[in-house]
């Protein structure tokens, strides 16, 4: 039945979203701006693409950080007029979307100001996707209590905030436990959230989520080794959800090394071909295929799977997620060829 | 939120208990006062006027067609809109499926005026014949059948213009083929058509008792 109601709030929405997936640098494309052998030849090749009015008005000697920063810009562009035509229960969704890069965004600024950077400078290293009104305001706090009481009751995030109030002081260790429990309490409630939306909505969601809940869960379990992370605590930063939640997660919780944590995930069918011919954890450098980038074709993958359906919200995030892939390939063939590595230049993620 | 949902739910089951048991001893009172034969839905039916249910399906006929339609056209016409934004040669293409639900509605008009033909000034002082009350049944079940089937025709062909837009926008090349499953959508509303007219064939004109 959700056929007959959708098209009434976000049927013009998908339309645009699609077309901005038929815009995503196909694997010709990617061909093409893997021969390039300068930053000017690569940006001629990107003015074929939706990136050309943000990048055509840049001086010649472009470096990758303006290149990312301007790719950038287009997907902020692209997200905003979405933003901007949506109407009630689409509307929620995408701002469900943006609360990930508000979390990015107060992390990013509490860890510099730890580190006495410039305000502005952080300021501007923001992502403008999570960007609101109080962020400025978050340098000056300096414990959690001060730091929610004062900024962040009045932003979307409070409600995440309840789990880290009882973090005394700020420190490196802190933050990044923050960070962890922030992302965790909001991938449950986006994906509460999803679910109430109803099928099919809830079904693809879901799929996506859950990688992303197994992915911060591996993550996690390979960051803490070595830190003073109690065994506990490990467990209690991993989301409530997922593939591997509950059974994988309480034995992920108390292995102590990466080869614990490979023979641990072999046994799950969907993960057995995700850790083939992957070095986990210490890089040694070369062609190595990083688990990293495993995830990211997998991700890839379902988000290409949500564009098969139509009249769902899923959509919206599976374009964003593989822009976001996009603009990373891109960034990454600008490195290798600003840096000479052109040995390295065909491993981005291919999308189209 | 939970809470309102929950105190109209509760509420909304206290109305149909209330109804329930009201109905209960309306029934037990006219039964066990021995007037049970009152309780008649037959002679309540019979007691309708003919011109009463005329007119009825003529009204569910135009009425559930135009919804249809007008469901079917905002589905479709929503998708169009959004995936002309990128794509604008669609907008002229796809207005094919604009057409086809627009079709639904004109089904029904059609229908509502042959439909209204039938209806004429009963001036006889024996009232309704027989062949007034047949020609009532019919044309408010063959407008209903007509009306329900326009209505579902309108969203089918919506929802299948709405791919077919999207479709197209990705690729020229599979426009042709969501079409013909849309045009398969578009049929199913004229075999209401039919039956409405086979229906509805047999019936004189309201003459009354001559």
């Amino acid at each position: 039945m959700n056929e007959i109601y959708f098209n009434a709030y976000a049927g013009y929405l998908e339309g645009v979203v699609r077309g901005y997936r038929d815009g995503l640098i196909t694997a010709p494309q990617y061909l093409n701006l893997t021969q390039c052998e300068t930053m000017d030849d690569l940006k001629l090749q990107l003015a074929t693409t939706d990136y050309a009015s943000f990048l055509q008005n840049e001086p010649s000697p472009m470096s990758t950080s303006t290149l990312s920063a301007r790719c950038t810009d287009a997907l902020v562009a692209e997200f905003q007029y979405l933003q901007q035509n949506a109407a009630e229960p689409i509307s929620k969704f995408l701002d469900y979307i943006t609360y990930g890069y508000m979390i990015d965004n107060v992390i990013l600024l509490i860890t510099g100001t730890l580190h006495e950077r410039d305000t502005h400078d952080l300021l501007e290293k923001c992502h403008p996707l999570g960007f609101f009104d109080t962020m400025p305001a978050l340098c000056v706090a300096t414990t959690v209590q001060d730091l929610y009481s004062t900024v962040l009751v009045d932003s979307p995030l409070a409600g995440y905030f309840r789990e880290c109030l009882s973090a005394e002081d700020l420190n490196e260790l802190n933050i990044e436990i923050i960070r962890n429990t922030l992302h965790k309490a909001y991938l449950e409630d986006f994906y509460a959230y999803c679910q109430s939306l109803g099928e099919p909505t809830a079904s693809i969601m879901s799929e996506i989520l859950k990688l992303e809940a197994d992915r911060r869960t591996v993550n996690i379990t390979i960051n803490s080794f070595g830190t003073d992370l109690s065994k506990d605590d490990r467990a209690k930063l991993y989301p409530r959800l997922g593939n591997m939640y509950p059974e994988a997660q309480t034995r992920l919780a108390r292995v102590d090394d990466v080869d614990q944590v490979k023979a641990i995930l072999e046994q799950y069918s969907e993960y057995k071909t995700i850790l083939a011919g992957v070095s986990l954890g210490a890089s040694t450098g070369g062609n190595d295929v990083t688990l990293e980038d495993r995830f990211f074709v997998r991700e890839v993958q379902f988000n290409k799977d949500s564009f098969e359906q139509q009249f769902h919200y899923g959509v919206f995030y599976s374009w964003l997620r593989l822009k976001e892939q996009e603009i990373r390939n891109v960034v990454w063939v600008a490195e290798c060829i600003s840096q000479q590595q052109k040995d390295k230049i065909n491993n981005y993620t291919s999308i189209y | 939120m939970g809470l309102s949902y929950s105190y109209s739910s509760y509420s909304r089951n206290l109305l149909g208990a209330t109804i329930a048991s009201l109905a209960v001893w309306a029934g037990l009172y006219l039964l066990l006062t021995g007037r049970g034969e009152r309780f008649n839905v037959g002679g309540y039916l019979l007691r309708i006027s003919p011109y009463m249910w005329a007119l009825y399906g003529i009204s569910f006929c135009i009425g559930l067609s135009v919804v249809g339609a007008a469901w079917g056209i905002f589905i479709a016409g929503t998708s169009i809109l959004g995936g002309a934004v990128r794509t604008p040669r669609i907008a002229t293409k796809n207005l094919i499926s604009i057409i086809f639900c627009e079709v639904v509605a004109i089904y029904g008009v059609i229908m509502a005026i042959v439909f209204s033909a039938k209806i004429q000034a009963v001036n006889s002082s024996a009232g309704f014949s027989r062949s007034d009350y047949y020609t009532g049944f019919s044309l408010f079940w063959g407008g209903l059948a007509v009306g329900l089937s326009n209505l579902i025709c309108g969203l089918a062909v919506g929802i299948t213009g709405s791919n077919a837009a999207v479709a197209d926008a990705h690729d020229q090349q599979l426009f042709v083929k969501v079409l013909i499953i849309e045009i398969f959508g578009s049929v199913i509303g004229l075999f209401g058509l039919i039956v409405g007219l086979l229906v509805t064939g047999k019936a004189e004109d309201f003459a009354g008792v001559i």
